[in-house]
């Protein structure tokens, strides 16, 4: 559980990301503090992926400084566990779903060491948790798309991170999966593991999350669901749509209408 | 009989040594080509082979060591691949075409400045396992135990970063000096296969036994083991036909691997051809 007084374990400063030109993120600062379980909201092409991205170290910030328990990113070897939007991973390598389970070990291990039997039993745990534990010796490109997704999940859970970050995890997957995924956060939530998971799912944002980012390029606003998902920034972010949101903990329902549609042109060759 | 048949060639030393540095090759190139294999980088294995021509040209022209002319061309092939392809400029596969080309013409240059009829240059070419000496079998053993270490010692580091390039950004493994080191290697292996197999077949032996293992395993690790076994067991068989039928040896042992691809690629459980066409009737 996060204590309002524990400090911020993870830190931005005016981080500023840019592809070529193209700023993707502009000015964000905010602490996250220790085991705290954060939604990050906001529409496509906010940069949601590109923050988790800059987080895990594979892009570099233009400008602003990021810290992990008080020291700046990249003195920590693998204490972020990440698990992207799409995995690009070659599904014709010769590995079985233990052994990609197996890398999450590899930075604990670190260099010319090899598994040894505690981490074997830490796979076989993690493949538990998500109930894949009978495909282990399958190849990871005999899988379907939900279990490879679950195979990734259990490679975050194995690296025993202090920092988790999940894009999208519920996007193109079934009530199963997804009723796991829910399961590990809570079991991660005792464990004290700070997660960050972006989803364009207001409502559960807001019923299982006790703190939203909600971000459009820059910060719009960092705090409770309830701080966060208003109806005025609702509207300001995401435009002309309505949403029913059941806030964390309190159980009443708000409801977000806003103007209807831009008007379209009458131009009707601009249809598509 | 089949006991005096496989112990006649042992008689002679240049058969000894030759079939200790075909077997050598033959698990080296094996082992190292299951990442070749894997990350469909076929290309750069012949690239490396005819980048390191113009490097034995000019060391047969200052009349040194062709091995170590040879070495030092690879590992300038190597590095210089890696440097062109750096952050994603130039597609890998162009710099490969690019430094290729311009090694091959260069290597083709220098040696019509050789007038005179170039045997050894010719064994460059072509290989010839037989002229193999005590002097060249002990360089060669050196080179594959640094190569077969390398590779046992960082075998998670290159998994992750061929299997899984963003994981491995995660873990903050130092992704371009393994990968220039992955092309070291392989230089290095290139190398010292030449004297096997030449130039022109090099590419053959890295590819064809880590495919065929590759129909077989579904591990990283038993990929490399039973494509070593493999390149080993077509190292020995093609240079003892080569011995009985009296054809050139490199030429026996890339047939011999590729006999074996044929057969497995008909008859591998699972994803061979007949297994596919049965299964849906089973
Ligand atoms: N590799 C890239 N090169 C150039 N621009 C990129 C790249 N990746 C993302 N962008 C741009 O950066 C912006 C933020 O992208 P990002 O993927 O972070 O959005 P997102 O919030 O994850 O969106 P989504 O909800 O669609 O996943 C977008 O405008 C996108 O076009
Ligand atoms: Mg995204």
């Amino acid at each position: 559980m996060s204590l309002p007084d524990e400090p911020a374990r993870l830190e931005l400063y005016h981080v500023t990301v840019a592809y070529g030109g193209q700023l993707a993120l502009q000015d964000v600062t905010l602490q996250v503090p220790h085991g705290a379980q954060v939604a990050v909201v906001g529409p496509n092409g906010a940069g949601k992926s590109t923050l988790f991205k800059v987080l895990v170290g594979l892009l570099p910030v233009q400008a602003g400084q990021i810290f992990i328990h008080g020291r700046p990113l990249g003195a920590h070897h693998d204490c972020v566990a990440y698990v992207p939007q799409r995995e690009e991973v070659d599904w014709r390598f010769p590995v079985t779903v233990a052994d990609v389970v197996m890398m999450g070990r590899y930075g604990r291990l670190g260099w010319l060491k090899r598994p040894k039997a505690y981490d074997r039993a830490i796979v076989m745990r993690s493949l538990e948790q998500l109930g894949i534990a009978e495909l282990a010796d399958r190849p990871i490109g005999e899988l379907s798309g939900g279990q490879q997704r679950r195979t990734f999940l259990a490679r975050a859970l194995a690296q025993e991170p202090h920092i988790l970050l999940m894009d999208e995890p519920f996007t193109g997957v079934d009530a199963a999966t997804q009723e796991t995924t829910m399961r590990l956060l809570e079991q991660l939530r005792d464990k004290c593991v700070t997660v960050l998971l972006s989803t364009h799912d207001l409502n559960l944002a807001a019923t299982h999350f006790e703190q939203v980012i909600l971000l459009n390029k820059r910060l719009i606003r960092y705090g409770s669901a309830e701080q966060v998902l208003t109806p005025e920034t609702i509207t300001e972010t995401f435009g002309g749509q309505v949403f029913w949101l059941e806030i964390h903990g309190g159980g009443q329902r708000m409801a977000t209408a806003s103007h209807c549609c831009p008007p379209e042109p009458i131009d009707s060759t601009k249809r598509r | 009989m089949i006991i005096d048949w496989l112990i006649t060639p042992l008689s002679y030393g240049f058969m000894q040594r030759g079939l200790i540095a075909s077997m050598l090759v033959g698990i080296l190139c094996a082992v190292v080509g299951c990442y070749i294999v894997l990350r469909s980088m076929a290309f750069l294995g012949d690239a490396l082979a005819h980048g390191i021509l113009p490097g034995v040209a000019v060391a047969y022209l200052l009349q040194i060591n062709l091995t170590l002319g040879a070495l030092a061309a690879g590992v300038a092939v190597a590095l210089g691949i890696a440097f062109l392809s750096r952050q994603g400029t130039i597609k890998e596969d162009t710099a490969i075409g690019i430094l290729f080309a311009a090694s091959l013409s260069l290597g083709v240059l220098l040696i019509s400045t050789i007038r005179t009829y170039a045997v050894d240059l010719t064994h460059i070419l072509f290989g010839n396992v037989l002229g193999v000496s005590p002097a060249d079998l002990w360089l060669m053993g050196g080179l594959v135990c640094v190569v077969l270490t390398t590779i046992i010692l960082l075998y998670k580091e290159f998994l992750v970063i061929s299997f899984d390039p963003v994981h491995a950004a995660a873990l903050r493994l130092p992704a371009n000096l393994l990968r220039h080191l992955m092309l070291v290697l392989l230089a290095l292996t290139v190398v010292v296969s030449l004297q096997t197999v030449g130039v022109g077949l090099v590419a053959a032996m890295l590819v064809t036994p880590g495919a065929t293992a590759y129909l077989l395993t579904r591990r990283l690790s038993e990929m490399m083991i039973l494509a070593a076994a493999l390149g080993a067991f077509s190292g020995i068989v093609g240079l003892y036909l080569s011995f009985y039928f009296n054809v050139a040896s490199g030429a026996a042992v890339v047939l011999t691997a590729t006999a074996l691809f044929l057969l497995t690629f008909l008859l591998a459980p699972r994803k061979g051809l007949l297994w596919q066409r049965r299964r849906p009737h089973s």
